[in-house]
């Protein structure tokens, strides 16, 4: 019933210079993203990869325990000093996002040229 | 606006995960034939949605030989859903969850569901049913909340 939650990675460079990686996600993010969500970061370097974007753009539901996904990245982003922003969400998941406080550790932008400017 | 009929939409789900999204896309088309503004559609359909994730996972624990009831009922302006499991009902009260607490490892990055439910709606109430079966939860969304002065 849930779509398959597909995710890929791409390699930018930000307006100052930075490299920044960006994940990707389409279809659903709920308890059956964890390979999606957690499994493609897991993926990444954690030397060499410090700024991170999560693109929500083609994402349609998200469940509290999708949502537990996103807590779960950012706590093992915050304890590898990775920098974290996201962008796409529809303005009810932003709002959702904001009531669960997860602005406090990610930057919520509504698109990917707003979160790049910021990083 | 003309209040809506009063009527009635029932629904059962397997208790299975995804199934949530059926009673999800049923609120939504009631409450948008009653004339709910989008940003309030989007909000019953998580609150509908969790309600129905509880009900599976803690209420029915996953059982397929167990259905989830989805009932809507309009009365005037408002819409309320009744989601009903065989479980024993919840014990807690919905908290808000403390993220600082979630990202030191201090409490479950999950367990937002009831929060959810009881910030996205006008009414949320845990119902024990009796004899440990035939709990629900019982929400309620009203039409144009924003005109209401006192806010509420």
């Amino acid at each position: 019933m849930q779509s398959e939650t597909k995710s890929k990675v791409e390699q930018l460079i930000s307006p100052a210079g930075h490299p920044v990686t960006v994940l990707r996600f389409e279809g659903d993010i709920a308890s059956t993203s964890k390979e999606a969500v957690l499994g493609t970061y897991q993926g990444l370097s954690k030397e060499t990869v410090k700024l991170i974007l999560l693109d929500f753009t083609k994402v349609d539901y998200i469940n509290s325990s999708g949502i537990a996904l996103v807590i779960q990245l950012l706590m093992e982003a915050a304890n590898h000093a990775q920098k974290i922003c996201a962008f796409g969400l529809s303005p009810h998941f932003t709002k959702v996002f904001t009531m669960v406080g997860i602005t406090k550790y990610a930057g919520l932008f509504p698109s990917q040229t707003e979160a790049m400017a910021a990083l | 606006m003309t209040a809506f009929k009063t009527t009635s939409v029932e629904v059962r789900l397997p208790s299975r995960m995804g199934f949530e999204k059926v009673a999800m896309s049923t609120a939504a088309s009631v409450a948008k034939l009653m004339g709910f503004k989008e940003d309030r559609i989007e909000d019953l359909k998580t609150a509908v949605a969790e309600a129905c994730i509880n009900a599976i996972e803690h209420g029915n624990r996953l059982n397929e030989k167990l259905s989830v009831g989805v009932v809507l009922s309009t009365t005037g302006d408002s819409l309320e859903v009744k989601v009903i499991d065989d479980g024993k009902g919840m014990k807690k009260q919905p908290t808000k969850p403390d993220i600082d607490r979630k990202m030191h490892g201090e409490e479950d990055p999950r367990g937002m569901g009831m929060f959810l439910i009881q910030a996205l709606v006008d009414e949320a109430e845990w119902v024990a049913g009796a004899n440990g079966k035939s709990s629900y939860v019982r929400l309620v969304i009203r039409l144009d909340k924003e005109a209401d002065p006192d806010g509420e």
